[in-house]
């Protein structure tokens, strides 16, 4: 079982991120009016070498490294996201620009997609060689 | 974490932008009411936004109608003095609603609400897809 799972792991880290990251752009959207607003992106390959590493996903948690220092169980913070630069200020303080919203978002859930189908792909390979044959 | 909140974000910025929509259409069905229901002249209504944390989840965050406001803008006075509502040298207050702004501002509450949508369906799309794993 143990190989089926890390067969699968990689595209599945990948899909999780995805997803975090059309929650990102959905949110980006959605306060495309918001006064004040910054827009908020992942930065993708990081975020997938930490994730792969073990090390994402994580509230940031204060070290303990005396009896007497209190545990936090850590701030719900985002740790891959970063603010986007603003391409056109404008008076509200907004940040959101619509178009690259608008394209990060065709090619995130493009991108999703492609994870799908090489999971698909792997699932059609190990039944090829559980069966041995390709009927 | 799932692709579950991106339903919830778009439909509170969809439930905003309706909200937003919503003040328009009766600022601009009342840009001549010189009398509401208070006897003064009606006053134009903005909506104020808000981003809003969705549950627990660090990357989601979702939008919410924090207060409308009354603009504060001045009243239009019109010289019309036979009109029951004039004042003694005959000018008659007409709402502040300035038309051309509501208008763009229609235009822009809709289009931010059909790309709201369309990100609904790309999630709906994509947790279709995903439910598709395995069956290939």
């Amino acid at each position: 079982m143990t190989k089926l799972d890390d067969l699968l792991s990689f595209h599945k880290t990948a899909i999780d991120l995805r997803t975090q990251r059309q929650a990102v752009i959905a949110s980006n959207i959605a306060n495309a009016d918001t006064p004040n607003y910054k827009a908020r992106d992942m930065d993708f390959s990081n975020a997938l070498r930490g994730a792969v590493q073990g090390r994402a996903g994580q509230p940031l948690a204060l070290a303990t490294t005396a009896s007497r220092h209190i545990a936090m169980s850590g701030m719900a913070t985002a740790p891959n996201l970063q603010y986007r630069p603003e391409a056109q200020s404008s008076v509200d303080g907004n940040t959101v620009d619509m178009d690259s919203e608008r394209s990060a978002m065709a090619e995130n859930s493009l991108q999703y997609e492609a994870s799908i189908s090489f999971i698909n792909g792997l699932l059609k390979s190990m039944q090829t060689a559980i069966a041995g044959t390709n009927g | 974490m799932s692709m579950f909140d991106v339903f919830g974000i778009a439909s509170s910025a969809m439930h905003a932008q309706s909200m937003r929509l919503n003040t328009t259409a009766s600022n601009l069905a009342n840009a001549e009411s010189v009398a509401g229901p208070d006897g003064q002249p009606y006053h134009a209504k903005q909506v104020v936004f808000q981003a809003q944390r969705m549950g627990s989840s660090p990357y989601a965050t979702g939008v919410q109608v924090q207060q409308v406001v009354e603009s504060a803008a001045p009243l239009r006075l019109v010289y019309d003095p036979k009109n029951p509502a004039a004042d003694a040298r005959g000018y008659v207050s007409m709402p502040n609603v300035d038309v051309v702004e509501e208008m763009t501002n229609m235009i822009s509450a809709s289009r931010s609400y059909q790309t709201n949508v369309e990100m609904l369906n790309t999630a709906k799309t994509l947790l279709q897809k995903t439910l598709t794993i395995g069956q290939g």
